[in-house]
């Protein structure tokens, strides 16, 4: 299991790789990886703040249930923060197990949790200014599934 | 002696990221009340505490939590990661 939390950009192809060629025994591997959006069409930057410290560690407690929970046999989560630009990974989550239903499960278990109970916070600069990016209901609600 | 750390927009709105605070508050929401009765920013910060989320030694809590032998308080909006 890895975690980690930085600003410097990563490689999705090479981390994807590396992590199915490691993730021994398995037959299904999971990858999501999330970009930033531009939905004004003015986007300059995101700028994504978070909390050192208390990111890693909600990241592991997460990361750490969803492997129990579906006997994975590995997971990585790699998230950033810092200036981002439209188009640029923000963060991307890979599962190991033996069968897809549990790695696909667990992926989407990961992004759930990750989205509203680790400590990030997005900020969308445009040209007109700038504005924190609201948390919805829809995430909160998205708990309730697991 | 108390660490209270903001983020985001609460840091923006009480205009500095960490402070390092003596207080007798027995709850977070006695500390909640203590800053707010500071200066109209920190009033401003926690007018509304249902748009507020709070982290005790980096563990998510709520404003009714006691503080004691808490080392480091953390108040920011709903999270927005993924």
């Amino acid at each position: 299991m890895r975690v980690a939390v930085q600003s410097a950009p990563f490689d999705i192809g090479h981390e994807t790789a590396a992590f199915a060629q490691a993730a021994a025994g398995a037959g299904a591997v999971v990858t999501f990886t999330g970009i930033v959006r531009d939905l004004s069409g003015g986007l300059t930057a995101m700028e994504i703040e978070h909390y050192p410290g208390m990111t890693e560690r909600a990241i592991r407690d997460i990361t750490l249930q969803a492997v129990s929970r579906w006997d994975l046999i590995d997971a990585l989560v790699i998230h950033r923060h810092g200036t981002l630009r439209a188009g640029e990974p923000i963060m991307m989550v890979a599962t190991a197990a033996a069968h897809r239903a549990g790695a696909f499960a667990a992926a989407d278990f990961l992004m759930d949790y990750l989205k509203s109970r680790a400590p990030f916070w997005k900020k969308e600069i445009t040209a007109s200014g700038a504005a924190w990016v609201a948390a919805t209901d829809q995430d909160e609600a998205a708990l309730s599934r697991w | 002696m108390i660490d209270v750390l903001y983020f985001a927009w609460v840091r923006e709105r009480i205009g500095l990221p960490r402070e390092r605070i003596a207080t007798s508050a027995v709850t977070v929401a006695d500390l909640v009340a203590e800053l707010s009765a500071r200066e109209d920013r920190y009033a401003a910060a926690f007018a509304d505490l249902a748009a507020l989320r709070v982290a005790l030694d980096q563990e998510l809590s709520d404003f009714s939590a006691p503080l004691a032998g808490v080392r480091e308080v953390a108040f920011f909006p709903p999270m927005t990661g993924g």
